[in-house]
């Protein structure tokens, strides 16, 4: 995960100012160089796009915002694009009993099992819920 | 704004707006997911368009199907009545998607 690159300023007296809504704060300067994305992230906006089709409607763009904007201004600041993504998308699908945590656990731990057993490095911590 | 079903079809009840019309966003905080940015609340605006009816992004957050459906305006700001010192252009103009029930008659 990148390390915060802003200096936020505490977006606490607005008295019900939701931690994304920060437009006219002053944050600091905006990163706006390009990168390719991950292989890894096309995927979380595939799954996306398929979880809110008409086949499934497991979440809607709104239920995923709502989730987004649920994480605190620490996490919300800490975490990048798809990071927030793919957080949103895993407690949705719990949310709407698609899956369970415990499977969820289970499946990564299985996953984190076979890099590790093949010698590769995997992250140790898991994403908070 | 793409997506299956989310523009209502249906015209009743009509708007309560019409382009001209001056408007005041309501001042209020928000419960759970809305999409009225915190820099637009309690301050007058007037309604550019009406952009039809579509269902509540504030009720579909929590998996309803957003009914009732809301009229959403593109309302048209100053941009000095938006921010302490304002530095541009005396004219310049801000516009943003509001929903009707954010939005209330300025007398």
């Amino acid at each position: 995960m990148r390390e915060p690159e802003r200096k936020t300023t505490p977006r606490k007296g607005g008295g019900g100012r939701a931690v994304h809504d920060i437009g006219g704060l002053t944050l600091g300067s905006i990163d706006r160089s390009e990168h390719d994305l991950a292989l890894w992230e096309k995927r979380t906006d595939a799954m996306l796009v398929l979880l809110r089709d008409n086949k499934r409607r497991v979440l809607s763009v709104d239920a995923h915002r709502r989730m987004i904007e649920s994480y605190g201004e620490q996490e919300y600041d800490r975490i990048t694009y798809y990071e927030k993504w793919i957080r949103a998308i895993r407690n949705l699908l719990v949310e709407q009993n698609v899956l369970t945590r415990d499977e969820i656990q289970a499946r990564l731990a299985e996953v984190r099992g076979k890099h590790e057993k093949a010698g590769r490095k995997a992250v140790k911590a898991g994403v908070p819920w | 704004m793409k997506g299956a079903g989310l523009r209502v079809a249906k015209p009743a009840p009509a708007a309560r707006f019409a382009p001209g019309d001056r408007v005041r966003v309501a001042a209020r905080p928000a419960l759970g997911h809305c999409r009225t940015p915190w820099y637009l609340r309690g301050k007058m605006g007037v309604v550019a368009a009406v952009h039809g009816r579509f269902r509540d992004p504030e009720l579909l957050a929590y998996h309803k199907p957003g009914l009732p459906a809301r009229v959403l305006y593109k309302v048209r700001f100053k941009q000095g009545d938006l921010w302490v010192r304002y530095l541009g252009a005396a004219g310049d103009q801000l516009e943003a998607d509001i929903y009707e029930h954010w939005l209330e008659p300025a007398k």
